[in-house]
Parts: C-alpha cells; sequence; structure tokens
C-alpha cells in the first residue's frame, strides 16, 4: 500500500477513454482548483510577473564594484558611529523640542481645518458640488508625501519650523479630514432628521446632531495624529523644514555619524514612546 | 417627595468630576500649544507673509511645462518599479520575521526577542533616512532606493503579519500535530491558510504606501521621479515641477485604484 | 491493543486530574467514556497521543511505549493514533481535499504537501472514504462552507486517512444536532467494524453510548468507577458517576467547552 506503481492506474483510465465509466469507479486524480480558473488566463498572469520581475531586476543598474566599495564604506560609517556621542546633546534636545512643538501646532491646525473640511467631504451632509471639493482636498493632501510638501513650503517660506509647521497641517488634512468625513458619512440619520423636523437651522443641526456622534472619533483621532506628527517631523526636517530631522540631517551631512547614530536612537525612543503613549491613552477612551 | 424637588432648573451634562477632568485636560492643551507658539523661533511676519508666497508660488507654477514629458513619464515607471519590487522582497523576507516575532510560532524567547527588534528597528526608522544611509552604501541610484524600501517595509508587514498569526484559530493547529505532522507541514496547512488573506490585504496596502514614498527618495538621491522634481525645483523651473506634481497625483490616484480593485479581487 | 497504566496527569500544581489510570482496549471495539464535565475525559484522551503530556505512568501502543517519544518518533507514532474533534478543527479555508489529506501530512514529502500534489493512492483513499461517508461530492468545497455534520464527516475522514490503529473522538458529536449526532456515531461504529479499528469516544449523551458503543467506562474525578458492557450501566451505577460534587461541578461551570 505504501509503493504506489508508476505507469498502472493510468492505463485503464487510458483506455476508458471519453466514455463515462461506471459509478463506482474510484478516482484517484485531483488538482487543486486554481484561483484563476482560465488555465491561458493563468499562465499569462504567471508568464507576465515572472517577466515584470527578470526584466526589471535584470536592468537594474547594480555596480558591483560601487557595492563593494559601499560596504567598506558601511563599515567606515558604522564604525565612525560607534559609539554613539551624546557630546552635543544641547543641540539634540532643542532640535527634539522643536519637533514636538511643530506637532503641536501642526495637530490643533490640521485638526481644526479637518473639522469643515471633513463635513464637506461627507456626502450626507452637504450638496453635491461641496463634495467634489472636499474630496479633492483630501485627495490632494494625502496624495504628496509630506517631503515633498516640505519642499515646496521650504521654498515658499523658507528654512525652518514654519515649513515644518504648514507641511504637517497639510498631512493631517489628508488623514483626519478624510477618517472624519467617513465617520460623518456613517452617522445614524435619524438624529439629524429629527433635529430638521424639531425646525432647527443648518448650523444648530450639525452641532446637537452630528457633532456629538463624531467627537469620540475625533478624539481618537488627534491624538493618534500627534503621535504620526511626531513621526513625520523627524523626516521632514531633512529637507529643511526644522525640528530634529534638520539636525540630523546636518550631522550626516557633515560625517557626523556618531552623533547622527545618537539623534537616530533618540527618536527611535521617541517613537516608540509616543507609540505606547497614545496607543494607551486610546484603549482607555 | 414634593414637587418642588422634582423641579429643578440647574442642568449640567457632565458631573463635577467630569467636569473638572475635562477642563484639565483643556487647559493642558492650551498650555501645551501656548508654550509651542511662544517658543517655537518663527519670524512672524514671514507668517502673515506665507499665503501671499504660497499664491506667488503657485501662480509661477501655472500653466505646467509639459515639454519634459517623456523623460518624466519614463522616470515614473522606475518609481513604480522602485515601489513593486522593494514591495515583493520586503514581503517574502518579511514572512521569517513573522514567523519569528509571533508568539505561538518562534521557537524560543531568544529569537522571540530577535524578531521583535529587527520589526522594531525597521519601523521606527523612516524610510528617508534608511535611504541616506543606502545611497551612502550604495551610491546614488535606484538600488538604494529599493533597499530603503525593503529595509523599512518589513518592519510594518512583519508586525501585521506577526500579529494575524497570533490570532489564529489554534484548534486546526492542535489537529494536524494530533496527526504526526511536522512542524513546517503543520504551519503550510493550518497557519497559512489562515494568514493568508492578511497577507494579501497588508502587502497590498504596503505597496500603496511604498508608491507614496518612493516618489520622495529622489530627493536623497535614491532614484525615483524625486530626482526630477529636486531639479526642477533647485533650477527654480517651477513649470516644469508642476508637470512632476500632476503626474505624481495621477500616479497616486492610478495607485490607489490598482490597490482597490486588487484587494476587491483576491479578497 | 492500548494499554493504559499508572497514568497521573497533573497540570501544574493541584490536585491530580488522572489518577493512577489503568485502562485497557482490546480487539476492534468501540469504547465510550461517560463522566461529569472535569472528570477528565478530555485530558485522558488528549494524554494518549501527547497532545498533553502525562505526569507519570505509561501508554502502550501495540507494544510501542508512547509516553516517553519525542521529536519524530512521537510524529511517527502520533500517525497510528486518528483524533476526532468537537470543534472539527479544520482549517476553514482549504477544500475539503486539502483538509482530509491534511491527515496524510505525516506520511507524504514537503515539497508534496506544499505543491498538492498527493500520492494517487491517498487520492483513491480519500475519495473512497469520503464517498463511504457521503462528503465525495464536497471535495472541491471550502470547509467553511459545510454544515456542521459535514463538517464533522471531513473530520473523521482526515483521521482515517492516517490508517490509524485506533481512533480517538473527544465528544464528536456535543456540537451537532441530535439526528446528526446519531448519524456520525452510527458511522463511527460502522467504521470501526469495517476497518477493524478500535474506537475511543468522550461523550456526555449516556443514551447515544449505550447504543452505539461496545463498552462503556465511566470516569469520576480522575478514576474509573465502572468499565462493563452498556446494559450493565444500570441507575445506580449512572448515580455513581454522575453524583454532583461542588468541585466537579465548580471546575465543569468555569472550564470552557473542551
Ligand atoms: N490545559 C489545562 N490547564 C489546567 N487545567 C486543565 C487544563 N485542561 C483541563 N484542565 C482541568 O482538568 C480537569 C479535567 O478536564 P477535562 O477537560 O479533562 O475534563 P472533561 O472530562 O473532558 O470535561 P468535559 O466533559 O467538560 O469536556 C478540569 O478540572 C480542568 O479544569
Ligand atoms: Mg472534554
Amino acid at each position: 500500500m505504501s509503493t504506489d506503481p508508476i505507469d498502472g492506474p493510468d492505463v485503464p483510465a487510458g483506455a476508458a477513454g471519453g466514455a463515462t465509466s461506471g459509478a463506482v469507479a474510484t478516482r484517484d486524480h485531483w488538482r487543486k482548483k486554481s484561483f484563476i480558473a482560465n488555465p491561458v488566463a493563468r499562465w499569462l498572469v504567471y508568464g507576465g510577473v515572472i517577466l515584470y520581475v527578470v526584466w526589471t531586476l535584470g536592468t537594474l543598474p547594480i555596480d558591483w564594484a560601487r557595492v563593494a566599495e559601499g560596504v567598506e564604506r558601511a563599515g567606515r560609517i558604522f564604525g565612525g558611529a560607534f559609539p554613539p556621542s551624546f557630546e552635543r546633546s544641547g543641540l539634540l534636545i532643542d532640535g527634539f523640542l522643536e519637533s514636538l512643538k511643530i506637532a503641536i501646532l501642526a495637530t490643533f491646525g490640521g485638526v481644526l481645518l479637518s473639522i469643515p473640511i471633513a463635513f464637506m467631504a461627507a456626502r450626507n451632509v452637504v450638496p453635491r458640488a461641496v463634495f467634489y471639493v472636499g474630496r479633492a482636498i483630501i485627495i490632494v493632501a494625502r496624495s504628496f508625501h509630506p517631503v515633498i510638501v516640505a519642499i515646496i513650503f521650504v521654498k515658499a517660506v523658507g528654512f525652518g519650523p514654519l515649513a515644518g509647521v504648514l507641511t504637517l497641517i497639510v498631512y493631517s488634512i489628508g488623514f483626519v479630514a478624510k477618517m472624519l468625513a467617513e465617520r460623518i458619512e456613517e452617522i445614524d440619520f435619524g438624529q439629524v432628521e429629527a433635529m430638521k423636523a424639531a425646525g432647527a437651522p443648518y448650523l444648530s443641526t450639525l452641532i446637537y446632531a452630528v457633532v456629538p456622534q463624531i467627537m469620540p472619533r475625533q478624539v481618537g483621532l488627534t491624538i493618534y495624529q500627534l503621535d504620526s506628527n511626531l513621526r513625520a517631523s523627524a523626516v521632514v526636517g531633512i529637507v529643511g523644514a526644522g525640528g530634529i530631522g534638520s539636525t540630523l540631517a546636518n550631522a550626516f551631512g557633515r560625517y557626523d555619524y556618531d552623533f547622527a547614530l545618537a539623534i537616530t536612537m533618540v527618536i527611535v525612543g521617541a517613537i516608540l514612546l509616543s507609540e505606547a503613549v497614545s496607543g494607551q491613552i486610546r484603549k482607555r477612551l | 417627595m414634593t414637587l418642588s424637588d422634582l423641579r429643578r432648573d440647574d442642568w449640567s451634562r457632565f458631573s463635577l468630576k467630569q467636569r473638572l477632568q475635562r477642563y484639565g485636560v483643556l487647559a493642558l492643551t492650551l498650555l501645551a500649544i501656548g508654550w509651542a507658539v511662544s517658543s517655537i523661533e518663527v519670524i512672524w511676519a514671514w507668517v502673515w507673509d506665507a499665503p501671499e508666497q504660497m499664491g506667488d508660488l503657485f501662480g509661477r507654477m501655472i500653466p505646467p511645462d509639459p515639454s519634459n514629458l517623456s523623460a518624466i513619464l519614463r522616470v515614473l515607471w522606475e518609481t513604480v518599479n522602485i515601489a513593486t519590487i522593494a514591495t515583493a522582497f520586503a514581503v517574502i523576507l518579511s514572512l521569517p520575521v513573522a514567523w519569528l516575532a509571533a508568539q505561538n510560532t518562534t521557537p524560543n524567547r531568544a529569537t522571540l526577542w530577535v524578531g521583535r527588534f529587527i520589526l522594531v528597528s525597521s519601523r521606527s526608522i523612516n524610510t528617508i533616512i534608511w535611504a541616506l544611509l543606502f545611497v551612502a552604501i550604495f551610491g546614488p541610484g535606484i538600488v538604494a532606493g529599493i533597499v530603503a524600501i525593503m529595509f523599512r517595509s518589513i518592519g510594518f508587514v512583519g508586525k501585521l503579519l506577526g500579529e494575524a498569526i497570533e490570532e489564529i484559530d489554534k484548534r486546526p493547529v492542535e489537529a494536524l500535530e494530533a496527526t504526526g505532522a511536522s512542524r513546517f507541514k503543520v504551519i503550510a496547512y493550518a497557519i497559512v491558510p489562515q494568514v493568508m488573506p492578511t497577507f494579501w490585504a497588508v502587502s497590498i496596502l504596503r505597496w500603496d504606501i511604498n508608491l507614496r514614498e518612493s516618489t520622495v527618495l529622489g530627493l536623497v538621491g535614491a532614484g525615483g521621479i524625486g530626482i526630477i522634481l529636486q531639479g526642477a525645483i533647485d533650477t527654480f523651473n517651477w513649470r516644469e515641477a508642476a508637470t512632476v506634481l500632476l503626474a505624481i497625483l495621477g500616479l497616486v490616484i492610478l495607485g490607489e485604484i490598482v490597490s482597490a480593485w486588487l484587494r476587491r479581487r483576491i479578497l | 491493543m492500548l494499554k493504559i497504566s499508572d497514568l497521573v496527569k497533573r497540570y501544574g500544581g493541584g490536585e491530580p486530574v488522572l489518577k493512577n489510570l489503568d485502562l485497557t482496549i482490546e480487539g476492534e471495539s468501540v469504547v465510550s467514556i461517560i463522566g461529569s464535565s472535569g472528570a477528565g475525559k478530555s485530558t485522558l484522551l488528549r494524554c494518549i497521543n501527547r497532545l498533553v503530556e502525562p505526569t507519570s505512568g505509561s501508554i502502550t501502543l501495540n507494544d510501542t511505549e508512547l509516553t516517553r517519544l519525542r521529536g519524530a518518533e512521537l510524529r511517527r507514532a502520533r500517525r497510528k493514533i486518528g483524533m476526532v474533534f468537537q470543534g472539527f478543527n479544520l482549517v476553514d479555508r482549504l477544500t475539503v481535499m486539502e483538509n482530509v489529506q491534511s491527515g496524510r501530512l505525516g506520511y507524504i514529502s514537503t515539497w508534496a504537501a506544499l505543491m498538492r500534489r498527493y500520492p494517487k493512492e491517498d487520492i483513491r483513499r480519500a475519495f473512497e472514504l469520503m464517498e463511504r461517508v457521503g462528503i465525495a461530492h464536497y471535495a472541491d468545497k471550502r470547509a467553511d462552507e459545510l454544515s456542521g455534520g459535514e463538517r464533522q464527516r471531513v473530520g473523521v475522514v482526515r483521521a482515517l486517512m492516517q490508517k490509524p490503529e485506533i481512533l480517538l473522538a473527544d465528544e464528536p458529536t456535543a456540537s451537532l444536532d441530535p439526528k446528526t449526532s446519531e448519524q456520525i456515531m452510527g458511522l463511527l461504529r460502522d467504521l470501526s467494524r469495517e476497518l477493524k479499528l478500535p474506537v475511543l469516544i468522550n461523550i456526555h449523551n449516556v443514551h447515544e453510548a449505550k447504543e452505539y458503543t461496545d463498552r462503556i467506562v465511566g470516569m469520576r474525578y480522575g478514576r474509573i468507577i465502572f468499565d462493563d458492557l452498556p446494559a450493565a450501566l444500570d441507575q445506580e451505577a449512572m448515580d455513581r458517576i454522575y453524583s454532583g460534587s461542588p468541585a466537579a461541578d465548580r471546575a465543569g461551570g468555569l472550564k470552557e467547552a473542551s
């Protein structure tokens, strides 16, 4: 029973040909039904994927000599980075505090602006035309990576934390307004109708029937966004928008790898801490 | 009890303690904002000037200049490749990491901490910072970008996958152990099918995110559309920059459509 | 032949759940184990295939000592012990055929398992068994699309695919409606006869135990206090097995269904 004759069972099956065999004939063939039922389409998809991967990998401009050199350089970078230097911790603390300020102000501004934009982008509370405008604002705010937004703001308003705050306001709108708009769209509309039936004006209807329903979500989102803004502020600084990211970029530019490592460690620590704190608070809410 | 007891005319939504709590939180928030506003180093004149500056900048972007469009589209394609290849590798590499970092599959305590360490270091260092490092190692170009995105994504995918592994239904695992199947086969038959939906969802989500991330790699020299954007901005060629921005917008929106379609198709 | 002697199982500290238990099962009989919740029925069954580690004592299956096996040896021994679960424990997102073939995982190569290229011999056996229990037409359905009774049939076929030397069933019918439950019990009895397979069933339904099994073992607080033909299970024996005890009741109430 353990050894299976290789061609044994195939012979009668072949002999039977197309004729329907008896009901008792036991089958010894089974294949898992493929996700893509049509074999032609299936092989086209597989072939396409393989071709794409091989082609993109094949055309990658890897210069192995450069890589070998790079590995050496990596050794130098890491060698230079250890041990991390906290000598200029004053600079580090200033950078970090600036990031914190940027995050706080951007969260405040972003959340404040998100509320009207979210209402505009909620299909069920505004006219169609306004809805499209609201959605467009959110899509644009979401589509651009904060670093791109930061570059533009740096060009427009100069280097420094102001560009960082403006960038992260846009970033906050992209997330908070989107989530909030989704929440508004799924509110219980009966309450709105009740207010309307009581003859309440538009704004009172929003405040009494909609705001209480979205408030808990709004608080959670704000805390979450503060956490994300703190993270992002470390990044947008690299292109000159202030905060600890700028400190990091400077250290990197001056080949100050031990200081750069110290900064990175502080960033990682702060991110882990703020994630833990914001997670705890949101769990309590 | 007389009727007058019922005739209350004071009413408030919250109890005293609740109200104090609320005021406390409000005061704290205002304090934080006040501190930030008063000590942040900005030149306030510039702040009031900012809208005008922005308007001026956007004015200079119009109309977008499409003369370099073919180069832009070629680099845009490169950007897609960076995101796709990096996501594919990251997803594959995150499988063993997720296995290490999930409490119910990891071989022992030490491997659990190794797995968690990999996840945390990957996750808390941003793509751009990874890119700075890899540009130093590999030299400027798309390879550094791919590796940077990969390093960042491993943590993201690995964490979500690890959590999915920890949340599986353990009973099928037990049943297959009882048939005398080896550890590897138990994973393949009882754990893999259960985390497959999460696997696909997370991979698609990360691809979508990586598409956005790969648009900025060029700013630190790690390939993709960012290089052209940086070039245009540095030469104050705002009309070309506008074309690039529109191209990025189109790419990201297309990416969202594709990932939404994939999600519907696969899940 | 399954021979259990002087088996002790203690979870953590505290009192043992199984107390110096002896049990021998010979030939191809269907044996049911009854007893109130917390009596230790599941623990006993799970000690046999070592899903639970016995504290001390000996369990031999056809002269193989099971309690000291480790690693690959343990897996080889487990192949010979089929198990059917109350909650079916199928892999929901796999097809019925894959679930059934997962009973053969101990035998086939890793490559065959990964690629779903099962040996012809196994596929034939799977179709025969599925035909026998009436689920062959579901081979390509996902397991979570089946009803409870159908899913338990998949569970039974999976266990039988192992070509086991004994079949353990832990409350195989407790999640099923009365009619389906009787069908599954009948099926287990008939399969035991056809395949000359000893079957050990934990069960709460005394009526079904009497009707479908050849021998009834009654447990109370980790000891066997009744072991005889179904006909011998009279009211007095029932009282001894099930008579209320706060400790047992408490344990039963706190415990999740197993
Ligand atoms: N994993 C475990 N850890 C600690 N104690 C356990 C564990 N599993 C079972 N027990 C305890 O062992 C005792 C016997 O449990 P067991 O599951 O064997 O009972 P049972 O007879 O199968 O009950 P039921 O009829 O409710 O399934 C119970 O008191 C239970 O609380
Ligand atoms: Mg039990």
